[in-house]
C-alpha cells in the first residue's frame, strides 16, 4: 500500500480512481489546504487546526460496535486523545471499500488499513515538528494528541501543526518510513472503551433509520405480492383513498426474477403519517394471481429435503472411500446414522425496515439503517434509472441487522415513490411486513452416517446436507449450496481417513438471504449433534470425545484433505486445530465440567464451532422441567485472534447465546400456500429474558494471531450445545429444531 | 380536540382519536426516542408512562391518552441523569440500542412500585421488552445497580 495525502478538493475524484482502503499520495498540495482547514491525510480521518480529530466510520453500526472499535484502531495509531476524536458517519462510497457491513469481518478487513492511516498521519505530524525543531524525526513521538522531543521536553500540539504538515512537502511517507507501534505500546486496543452512541441511546436521542426525517416528506405502507412471483389481477383502493389523511395511492410495477435486492412492488398508500398510512392500506383490495410458488408448503417442503438428504448428492470433499468402510457394517464396525432438521428462520431485528428518501434534480438522497450502504447506491440507481454516483446514501443507526438490512430493497421503494411523488417519501413497514417479506434463512436437511470401531471412533464419515441456497437472489433456479458449503460444512476439521462432505439440491420458493452466522447454524447443528450422538453411543466423555474427533494439533490444509474446490483455505488464516482444542477446554474448564454431576432433569452440554475465522466452544446447562426449558448458566471461550475492544467482544458473545436460544428453543417460520404464517412476535416468538440464559460467561482467549470475526461466531454451537444438554438431562435426543412441543 | 400533558409541557391533538399515542409522539412531535417494534403490545419497544405507569403507547389510543400525563425518554430526566440511564452506560448495557429506551421506561416504572427488586420481580416485569440483540444479563445487572441492590 502507498501512503498518500488525499487532496480534499479532488477527494470525488480521487476516490473514483483508487482502490478504497489505499491512501493516495497527492502532491503538491493544493493552497487552499493551508490556514483553517482541515488536513486529511487519508479518507478515513482528518484534524482539524483546533486539534479536533475526526475519524470516519465507514461500516454500520447495528449493535457489533464496529463504530466505536474501527475509529479506535485509527485513534491508536494516531495517538490521538480519545476525549478529542470525533466519529463522522461515511456517506455510501466506493472510496471507503467495501462498506457492507457483514460476514464479521469489519475488523478483520481493516485493522491493517486503519491502522496505517492513523501511523501515517502520526509520523507526518512527527515529522512536521521536527522539521519545525531542527532534530531527527526519530527522536519525536506522537503522544496523546501532542509530539513529544523527550530530550529537551518540548512538545507541540496536533492542532498547532495541522498547517505545517498541510504546508510542508506535501508528500505522506512510504510504507516503509512510517511507524507502526508494537502491540506493547497500543493505547486503545484491547482495552474496554464504551461505545460513542452510549449516551444518545440512553436518552432516546440517538437517530435510526425509522427515526430520519426530511422536510415535507409523506408516509408510504406498501401492499406488496404475497407469495414470491405473485402478479396483480385487480386492485380497488376506492375505500383507502376514503381514509382521512390518505392523499393517493401509488403503484409499484412487480418485481421479476432474479430478485436479487429489488423492491417487491405493489400498491403504496401514501398519507401524513405512518399510522394513517397503514390504516389506509388495510382498506386496499386487492387479488393477485398467485403463480407457481402458491404451492410451496413447508410441511411438504421438509419431508421432501429430508428425503433428498437421503439421497447421494454432490460431493464437494472426500477422503478414502466411505462406502468401503460402510460396507463392513457388523465386521469390526458398527453404523449410526441419523436426519436432523433446522427450519426456516426470519432476521426480526427490533427496528423493521425504513427508508426516507428523495428524488430531485435526477439525484437521490437517502437516509436509511442499512449495513450496505453501496449496494443502496447500486439498487437505487438500477430502480429509478440515475448513476450511482448520483445517490448520496446517509446510514442511519441500525436497529438491529442480523444481515436483512444488507439487502436494500426498503430503500428502492422510498426512492421510486419519490420519483413519482415528486417529494420525499418515508417507506414504514410493519412488523408484519417485516416478517413476511424477509429474505429467509434457509430450512435445512442434513443426512450424517458413520461407521464406528470398538472405541467409538469413526473410521467413516458421510454427510449431506440440503437447503435452498443464497445464490437464488441471482438465479432463482439455483439448488446447490455453493460458497455455503464452506461455511462449516466441509471444512469440517475431524481427520477421519473415509470422509465426504455432500450436498443436495433444494429449491427456493420464498426469497433466501443470510442471517447471523448463516450456514453454520444447521451445518454446526448437524456436526455437533450428531459428535454427541457417537459420544454418547460409546459411552465416551462428551468432551473428550469431541477432542479426540478434532484430533491432535495441525494445520489444515483442506487441498491435500480432500477439498474439491477452494474453500476457507485463507493463508493469513489456517484451521489451526490447536486454537479449536483450546476451546473446547476452556469452555469445558470453566464451566466446571469435570465436576459437576448431572441430576435428573439438570444436566451440561458443550459444542465447538470454527466459523468466520474465529472459534468457540459454548457449554450450557439446562435444566428441564415436563416441557420447560431453563438455561441457568452458559460458558463461552472465543479465540478471535487480537481483540480491539474486549467488552464489546463480551456483549457480542452474551448477545449470540440469547440469538441462539431463540433459535434452539423456539423459532420457526413456514409457509402454506406460498404465504408466510407467521406474522408477529406472538407467533414468531424470539428469547425474553426469562428465557434467555440467565446468566453468559464470556472466556476470551488472548492472542497476537490476526483479528477475524465476532459478530456471528457466537451463535452456531449454542443450540447444539442445548440440545446436547438436554439429552444428557432427559435421555430425549432433539434432532430437529425448534424444541418446543417436543419435550414433556 | 384532545389536550395532554407531554413531558411536562401541553400538548393539543386534533387528528383521529383512534390513532396511538406511539405515532403521535414520532411523527406529530418528533420524539422519536419512543420506538416502533411490533404495533401489538409485544415488545415492549414503544413504553412510556402515562401518569406514572408504564404503558405500550402503540396500544393507547389518543382518546385514552386525553388528560393524561406522559413521559417519554427524552422526559425521564433533566440531564440523561435518572439512575437508570446512568447505570445503563455504566453497565455498557446496549448493543444496537433500538430497544433500550423502552426498556428503561419499563424498569423506571418497576421501581417506583419495587424499589428492591429481586431476580424474580425483574424477569417477570422484564419479560415483556424484547431485546433481539441478546442485552438482557445486562439490563438485569444495570437495574439491580440502579436500585441498590447486590447483583
Amino acid at each position: 500500500m502507498t501512503a498518500a495525502i488525499c487532496n480534499v478538493s479532488r477527494r470525488g475524484f480521487l476516490g473514483q480512481i483508487f482502490s478504497a482502503g489505499a491512501l493516495v499520495i497527492a502532491a503538491p498540495l493544493a493552497p487552499k489546504l493551508k490556514g483553517a482547514e482541515t488536513w486529511q491525510p487519508s479518507v478515513y480521518l482528518g484534524i482539524e487546526p483546533d486539534g479536533t480529530v475526526k475519524i470516519v466510520a465507514h461500516r454500520s453500526e447495528m449493535g457489533t460496535g464496529c463504530r466505536t472499535g474501527l475509529p479506535m484502531i485509527v485513534a491508536d495509531e494516531l495517538e490521538a486523545d480519545w476525549a478529542r476524536v470525533q466519529v463522522i458517519q461515511a456517506l455510501g462510497d466506493a472510496k471507503y471499500g467495501s462498506q457492507d457491513t457483514d460476514g464479521s469481518c469489519s475488523v478483520r478487513d481493516f485493522y491493517d488499513t486503519l491502522r496505517t492511516a492513523g501511523a501515517t498521519a502520526r509520523t507526518m505530524l512527527e515529522n512536521a515538528a521536527a522539521t519545525k525543531w531542527g532534530v531527527p524525526a526519530e527522536d519525536c513521538h506522537g503522544q496523546n494528541h501532542f509530539v513529544v522531543h523527550a530530550k529537551s521536553g518540548r512538545k507541540l500540539a496536533y492542532g498547532a501543526l495541522v498547517e505545517s504538515v498541510s504546508a510542508s512537502t506535501g508528500t505522506a511517507p512510504q510504507q516503509g518510513a512510517i511507524r507502526l507501534k508494537t502491540p506493547g505500546q497500543f493505547r486503545y486496543i484491547g482495552k474496554d472503551i464504551p461505545i460513542v452512541d452510549l449516551k444518545p441511546i440512553v436518552t432516546g436521542k440517538a437517530t435510526f433509520g425509522i427515526d430520519a426525517r426530511m422536510p415535507g416528506m409523506v408516509y408510504a405502507a406498501i401492499e406488496r405480492p404475497p407469495v414470491m412471483g405473485a402478479t396483480l389481477k385487480t386492485c380497488d383502493d376506492a375505500e383507502a383513498r376514503q381514509v382521512k389523511g390518505v392523499e393517493q395511492v401509488v403503484m409499484l410495477d412487480l418485481a421479476k426474477p432474479p430478485y436479487g435486492f429489488k423492491p417487491l412492488g405493489g400498491a403504496a398508500v401514501i398519507a401524513n403519517n405512518s399510522w394513517t398510512a397503514l390504516q389506509g392500506r388495510k382498506k386496499l383490495k386487492i387479488e393477485w394471481d398467485l403463480g407457481e410458488n402458491a404451492a410451496y408448503d413447508s410441511a411438504a417442503y421438509k419431508q421432501a429435503m429430508l428425503d433428498t438428504a437421503r439421497k447421494p448428492g454432490r460431493v464437494s470433499r472426500e477422503m478414502g472411500n466411505v462406502d468401503t468402510e460402510f460396507a463392513k457394517d457388523g465386521k469390526g464396525v458398527k453404523i449410526v446414522e441419523a436426519s436432523y432438521y433446522t427450519p426456516m428462520l426470519a432476521h426480526a431485528a427490533m427496528e423493521p425496515l425504513a427508508a426516507v428518501a428523495e428524488f430531485k434534480d435526477g439525484k437521490v438522497v437517502t437516509w436509511t439503517c442499512t449495513q450496505n450502504p453501496q449496494a443502496v447506491q447500486d439498487t437505487v440507481a438500477k430502480a429509478v434509472g440515475i448513476k450511482k454516483e448520483d445517490v448520496e446514501c446517509h446510514v442511519t443507526l441500525l436497529g438491529g441487522g442480523f444481515g436483512r438490512k444488507s439487502k436494500p430493497d426498503y430503500v428502492a421503494e422510498a426512492a421510486l415513490l419519490s420519483k413519482q411523488l415528486g417529494k420525499p417519501v418515508k417507506v414504514v413497514w410493519s412488523r408484519e411486513d417485516d416478517v413476511h417479506f424477509d429474505y429467509f434463512h434457509s430450512p435445512a436437511a442434513l443426512y450424517m452416517k458413520a461407521a464406528v470401531d470398538d472405541n467409538g471412533r469413526p473410521t467413516a464419515w458421510l454427510q449431506r446436507s440440503v437447503f435452498p441456497p443464497i445464490a437464488m437472489q441471482g438465479n432463482p433456479n439455483e439448488e446447490y449450496g455453493g460458497f455455503q458449503l464452506s461455511m462449516g460444512w466441509t471444512d469440517i476439521p475431524y481427520p477421519i481417513p473415509n470422509l465426504r462432505v455432500e450436498n443436495g439440491p433444494a429449491k427456493a420458493h420464498v426469497r433466501i438471504g443470510w442471517l447471523r452466522s448463516v450456514s453454520n447454524i444447521y451445518h454446526a447443528f448437524g456436526v455437533q449433534t450428531f459428535t454427541d450422538e457417537l459420544a454418547a453411543a460409546s459411552g465416551r466423555d462428551r468432551v473428550e470425545y469431541l477432542l479426540e474427533l478434532i484430533g491432535q494439533p495441525r494445520t489444515i490444509d483442506f487441498g491435500k484433505e480432500g477439498m474439491k474446490q477452494s474453500g476457507p483455505n485463507n493463508p493469513k488464516f489456517p484451521f489451526d486445530t490447536a486454537r479449536l482444542r483450546n476451546v473446547v477446554e476452556i469452555a469445558a474448564q470453566q464451566s466446571g465440567w469435570a465436576n459437576k454431576k448431572a441430576a435428573p432433569g439438570r444436566a451440561l452440554g458443550i459444542a465447538a464451532h470454527r466459523s468466520f475465522l474465529t472459534y468457540v466452544a459454548a457449554v450450557v446447562e439446562v435444566e428441564v422441567h415436563g416441557s420447560e426449558i431453563r438455561i441457568p448458566r452458559v460458558d463461552i471461550a472465543v479465540d478471535a485472534g487480537r481483540i480491539i475492544n474486549p467488552d464489546r467482544v463480551k456483549s457480542q458473545l452474551e448477545g449470540a447465546a440469547v440469538f441462539g436460544t431463540s433459535i434452539a428453543l423456539m423459532g420457526e417460520i413456514t409457509a402454506a400456500g406460498g404465504r408466510i404464517q407467521q406474522s408477529n412476535f406472538d407467533r414468531y416468538p424470539v428469547a425474553r429474558m426469562n428465557q434467555a440464559p440467565f446468566e453468559t460467561h464470556v472466556h476470551i482467549v488472548t492472542n497476537d494471531a490476526a483479528p477475524a470475526g465476532v459478530g456471528e461466531p457466537g451463535v452456531p454451537p449454542i443450540a447444539p450445545a442445548i440440545c446436547n444438554a438436554i439429552f444428557a438431562a432427559t435421555g430425549k435426543r432433539i434432532r430437529e429444531l425448534p424444541i418446543k412441543g417436543q419435550l414433556g | 380536540m384532545i389536550q395532554l400533558t407531554i413531558n411536562g409541557k401541553p400538548a393539543h391533538f386534533d387528528g383521529d382519536p383512534d390513532m396511538p399515542l406511539l405515532w403521535y409522539l414520532r411523527d406529530d412531535l418528533a420524539l422519536t426516542g419512543t420506538k416502533f417494534g411490533c404495533g401489538l403490545g409485544l415488545c415492549g419497544a414503544c413504553t412510556v408512562h402515562v401518569n406514572g405507569e408504564a404503558a405500550r403507547s402503540c396500544q393507547t389510543p389518543m382518546r385514552a391518552a386525553a388528560g393524561k400525563r406522559i413521559t417519554t425518554i427524552e422526559g425521564l430526566s433533566a440531564a440523561g441523569n435518572h439512575p437508570l440511564q446512568k447505570a445503563w452506560e455504566q453497565c455498557n448495557v446496549p448493543q444496537c440500542g433500538y430497544c433500550q429506551s423502552g426498556q428503561i421506561m419499563q424498569a423506571a416504572a418497576m421501581l417506583k412500585s419495587k424499589p428492591h427488586p429481586t431476580d424474580h420481580d425483574i424477569d417477570t416485569t422484564m419479560q415483556g421488552n424484547i431485546c433481539r440483540c441478546g442485552t438482557y444479563q445486562r439490563i438485569r445487572q444495570a437495574i439491580k445497580m440502579a436500585a441498590g441492590v447486590r447483583a
